[in-house]
């Protein structure tokens, strides 16, 4: 199998705070991988170096083995092939739904109004949205928020997709609906790299569960392997906090 | 309110500031003199917002080898606004056209509107700057993922939302532009508070004064309660429901 990403001892620091720390991991084409570990553990980070959102310090990012974080790579063609979702949705409020999902395709792809509007119906129906493509983000739940947010991405149609706890900011009976989503992406072909705190749904989709502590990978196998017999102690500590907490079945 | 009219010279005061038959003499020479402040104010206007607007978008860009003009606008800004707006018309007003410049171009009412829309660019340009930080770093981030450049980015994601939340202090500046239109007349041209000025002599009653008021209010309050409604409408089209 190729490897679609490889990272190359990335560090990252904000002022005094090391976030990243040397992380070197390679992620094949295809794969879905979760990325866990306890809040400030560089989960975010590490997906916005990845998207070019953050400028590494150290190390290097390859996708499909291009140096991407190399001086002077213009980023906006590699932001294209590289989608992300955020926790927060960060649709654009003064746009309709139609807008928020057509304007990159306009404005950086160039592709006609009818052509990119016909794309947001696709995604939008796929998604169980079409009647909404005409509101505004404002008088949407958080689940239909996501939603669009993810279609928003996949209209690009990336090769890879970074979601950052999507579902962090959402009421508990609407994170199935979002989840949903992710699951139908998966076999699909892209990448899929998940920040989550949603042990259950990272069990049941990764192919690879990677663990992060200290800015660096700590444990890195099978979600079955990572849940139910991880080697690392601080990996047993963490989920050992998480089934205590009941957000996992032990 | 009540206690006025039975000030001992109330009678003096009403008979030379609020004198009837020198409102209705004096009104047709103010409305026609008020139609210069309004091509004052309708050909500044566009420009103060222009130039304002790209002021903003200099001082907001985070491109390194744009920091000559980052200082440039930055030094404008402050001294523009550090200085009375009547002095900038003075000296633009009669400066400029004393340096040797042919008809039509040595008009002091030109370079007056010009000093004019300098100093409002400059107060002008901080409101737009204001609206462009408060919009926060996650639409930023959003826009650039989907591989927008910084500059659509701005066109697109950035100002639209920045300049919504800044209209109500912009028509603050806009009313008081609209008032200081007033001050080109100290240079020369003939608007509606030197018309005033010069009916007041004639009469000695000081009646055409109020007139002018009353004109400045016909159309400054019309103006903000226009676009009061063109943001309520905008609310009540994109936002969520109203908290009571």
């Amino acid at each position: 199998m190729s490897n679609k990403l490889i990272l190359n001892g990335v560090s990252k620091s904000f002022g005094t705070n090391q976030v990243l720390n040397e992380l070197s991991l390679a992620i094949n084409a295809g794969e879905v991988i979760s990325f866990i570990g306890a809040s400030g553990s560089g989960k975010t980070t590490l997906l916005r170096c990845i998207n070019l959102l953050e400028q590494i310090d150290n190390g290097s990012i390859h996708l499909d083995d291009v140096e991407i974080t190399k001086l002077g790579v213009d980023a906006n063609p590699i932001r294209r092939r590289i989608g992300i979702v955020f926790q927060s949705f960060n649709l654009f409020p003064h746009m309709s739904v139609r807008r928020n999902i057509t304007l990159a395709l306009t404005e950086v792809l160039g592709k006609t109004a009818d052509e990119a509007s016909s794309i947001a119906n696709t995604l939008l129906t796929r998604f169980g949205l079409s009647d909404k493509i005409d509101s505004y983000p404002d008088r949407l739940s958080g689940g239909q928020q996501q939603r669009v947010a993810i279609a928003r991405a996949l209209a690009l149609n990336p090769e890879v997709l970074l979601l950052d706890e999507i579902t962090s900011a959402l009421d508990p009976e609407l994170v199935g609906e979002v989840l949903d989503v992710v699951r139908e992406l998966k076999g699909s072909g892209i990448t899929l790299l998940l920040a989550t705190h949603e042990m259950g749904f990272a069990k049941e989709i990764s192919d690879r569960v990677c663990f992060l502590a200290d800015g660096t990978v700590a444990e890195l196998g099978s979600a079955e392997q990572i849940f139910t017999a991880p080697t690392d102690a601080r990996t047993q500590q963490f989920l050992q906090r998480v089934i205590s907490a009941g957000r996992l079945r032990g | 309110m009540f206690l006025v009219p039975r000030m001992p010279r109330w009678d003096r005061v009403k008979k030379s500031f609020f004198n009837w038959e020198r409102l209705t003499d004096s009104f047709p020479h103010l409305l026609k003199a008020f139609v210069l402040d309004i091509k004052i104010f309708a050909w500044t206007t566009p420009a103060i917002l222009i130039v304002a607007i790209l002021i903003a978008i200099a001082r907001s860009t985070r491109n390194p080898a744009l920091f000559p003009v980052r200082i440039f606008v930055i030094a404008y800004t402050d001294v523009m606004r550090g200085v009375p707006v009547i002095l900038w018309i003075y000296l633009v007003g009669f400066g400029v056209p004393g340096i040797g410049m042919d008809r039509p171009w040595n008009s002091p009412l030109i370079w007056g509107s010009v000093a004019l829309g300098m100093t409002y660019s400059a107060y002008v340009a901080e409101v737009f700057r204001a609206g462009i930080e408060s919009v926060h770093e996650s639409q930023r981030a959003a826009a650039r993922s989907l591989g927008l450049s910084s500059s659509q980015t701005m066109r697109h994601v950035i100002l639209p939302q920045a300049i919504r939340r800044v209209v109500p202090p912009l028509m603050n500046d806009m009313v008081s532009l609209q008032k200081d239109v007033a001050l080109v007349s100290l240079i020369g041209p003939i608007e509606i508070l030197r018309q005033a000025g010069i009916d007041k002599a004639k009469f000695a009653n000081f009646t055409p004064f109020i007139g002018a008021a009353l004109i400045f209010l016909a159309i400054t309050i019309p103006l903000t309660r226009f676009t009061d409604y063109l943001l309520t409408r905008e609310r009540d089209r994109t936002g969520a429901s109203k908290v009571r």
